[in-house]
């Protein structure tokens, strides 16, 4: 009696977690059954549960409507360049503050920590100011620099780089080793793992960034995947071939990373909450 | 000292140095501020200046395309402003509603898949945790297709089983569910996640202790690991308030905050202020009564989980 309840206990849980995990993947599928049908077709009654052959006439249509290539050129070149500049930014600030003792360290801390309760909302409107007189509208930079004050990644590589042995840095200090020398070639090396999970996390919110590119780029060829992808929507008639082609675009840079880095970003996204 | 090593390797005395070798600019003193000047340079201009300028901005308003000194009126017009409080109304049924929605099921999911006979547990969470691969846009455009009232997916299964189609863009309240669709299915794994690392760190002894005196699984669940999951429980709580209160890209999106302003939330009230009528100085004042709100839930939920304890 208690075993035949136990297993069907099992069995609902089974259960559950397959129609819960089924509810979860079913948008990604119908994003892939719009991609591949014409806009029409999606919307037949009974609707079509199987891809399309239509993948190549959306792809000439969307790259009309919103210039899809020009725009992940774009987000690619931003979220990359965003990354490489604020994983090395963001690495030298953590280093300095777990590796050395210098006056104003903590003042310095505590003031970066406590920025991170104002939303970055508030830095908006002065900032869309600040570029249109600088004349930077539109530009690469007016999307990368501002992102690049991030506090929470520098108070994760600061948990990270206090793991890093002292007797490391003493040692080649001895060796009469160069300061930079130490922090390229000894602290950061020893990082690679934090290194990567902060380079995803960098990476996913530049990828996903969408209200402050949507204010300061203003011509298509210069639309970031998100900005691109809302104006698809804002239109009157959607076209859902076109939308759901350049939405399983902007998604698969981000499946092949996670495919290719899995335990680096689960941590990597989640900020460190979860070691992978 | 710790870095007089490197220190001493440096030659003394200045006017010896002149001329036959440079004193040496880069030692364990100088290098952690050059390490951090770069980030707090980019932090001055950056962050403090426009945090300190939107400030005064708020207390400005615009006069023949000029900004002037208006004292505390946009915070008077925002107190008499019944869209704010639309807007803000909004945010709150989607924080009183959401987030415990989303966050029963992230805990739901994370202890189904923290039992120990469970199999295929990676793919399970691979498959709970798949939507944080999109971005909040991408999902957004996502359900536009399966929520379209005529022919979408959504409409079409109520539809087979009897009832009418819902305008899930249109009508009543249902853009707000809508919303509150979009953000659960886009976020709840990502809690999911965060949770189970939490069970993780609970101890079996305390299990094993519970089956041994015959407390059931239920008993345990809310006498167990409700309990030993709370601090976790309170950061994921914490970031959704205000992930709620800064709701932006799914509403600009799916309804652009309509119909009637029913999904309108503060930071797109914010937006259209900002940079639709480029009322720079209310579009300040609405932004600090977000950051007001934020700060003052944040410091309420740390109570009420300090004080239980």
């Amino acid at each position: 009696m208690k075993q035949s309840n136990q297993t069907l206990k099992k069995t609902l849980l089974y259960l559950a977690l397959i129609i819960g995990v089924l509810i979860t993947i079913i948008p990604f599928y119908w994003m892939i059954i719009g991609a591949t049908n014409k806009s029409g077709d999606v919307f037949n009654i009974p609707p079509t549960f199987l891809p399309g052959s239509n993948l190549l006439e959306n792809l000439t249509n969307l790259n009309e409507s919103i210039l899809i290539w020009k725009s992940l050129f774009n987000s690619l070149f931003i979220a990359i360049t965003y990354t490489l500049i604020g994983l090395v930014l963001c690495a030298a600030a953590g280093y300095a503050f777990a590796k050395f003792d210098f006056k104003g360290r903590n003042v310095i801390f505590v003031i970066l920590i406590l920025s991170m309760m104002i939303p970055y909302q508030a830095t908006i409107i002065p900032l869309f100011q600040l570029f249109a007189k600088l004349d930077w509208m539109n530009t690469y930079s007016a999307v990368i620099l501002p992102q690049l004050v991030y506090v929470f990644p520098i108070f994760l590589m600061r948990q990270n780089m206090k793991a890093l042995p002292d007797s490391l840095i003493e040692a080649a200090r001895i060796d009469s080793a160069g300061e930079f020398y130490i922090f390229f070639r000894i602290a950061l090396p020893t990082m690679k793992p934090a290194l990567a999970a902060v380079a995803i996390f960098l990476f996913n919110h530049q990828w996903n960034n969408f209200m402050w590119p949507l204010v300061v780029m203003n011509t298509k060829d210069m639309f970031t995947l998100p900005v691109a992808l809302s104006t698809l929507a804002g239109q009157d008639s959607i076209d859902y071939g076109q939308a759901m082609l350049g939405t399983t675009i902007s998604v698969l840079p981000v499946i092949v990373i996670f495919l290719f880095m899995q335990k680096h970003f689960v941590s990597g996204i989640l900020g460190g909450a979860v070691k992978g | 000292m710790q870095y007089s090593l490197a220190e001493n390797n440096e030659p003394e005395g200045s006017g010896q140095v002149k001329g036959k070798q440079k004193k040496k600019f880069v030692t364990a003193k100088t290098m952690p501020y050059l390490l951090l000047a770069p980030i707090l340079i980019l932090f001055s201009i950056f962050y403090v200046y426009p945090i300190i300028y939107s400030v005064l901005l708020s207390f400005q308003t615009r006069v023949r395309g000029e900004y002037v000194f208006a004292g505390l009126k946009n915070y008077s017009r925002l107190i008499e402003d019944p869209i704010f409080y639309k807007a803000l109304g909004n945010s709150m049924i989607i924080l009183v509603i959401q987030v415990p929605l989303m966050l029963t099921l992230a805990v739901l999911m994370a202890v189904a898949l923290n039992s120990s006979f469970l199999k295929l547990k990676g793919l399970f969470r691979i498959g709970f945790f798949s939507p944080v691969l999109t971005s909040l846009v991408a999902a957004s455009v996502i359900f536009m297709l399966l929520l379209n009232k005529d022919y979408g997916l959504f409409n079409y299964v109520i539809t087979s089983i009897g009832f009418q189609p819902i305008g899930w863009l249109s009508d009543g309240y249902w853009p707000l569910v809508t919303l509150i669709i979009v953000t659960t299915w886009r976020w709840a794994g990502y809690n999911m996640v965060i949770l189970l690392a939490g069970l993780q760190n609970i101890s079996n002894d305390l299990y094993e202790a519970a089956s041994i005196d015959g407390a059931s699984k239920v008993k345990q669940f809310f006498y167990i690991t409700l309990p030993q999951l709370k601090p976790v429980l309170l950061v994921t709580f914490i970031m959704s308030t205000i992930g709620s209160f800064q709701l932006f890209d799914e509403p600009y999106t799916l309804t652009g905050g309509g119909p009637n302003n029913r999904t309108l939330t503060l930071t797109l009230y914010l937006y259209q202020h900002g940079f639709t009528y480029f009322d720079f100085g209310y579009a300040s004042a609405i932004t600090y009564a977000v950051v007001l709100i934020v700060a003052i839930l944040s410091i309420v939920q740390f109570k009420l989980a300090g004080e239980k304890e």
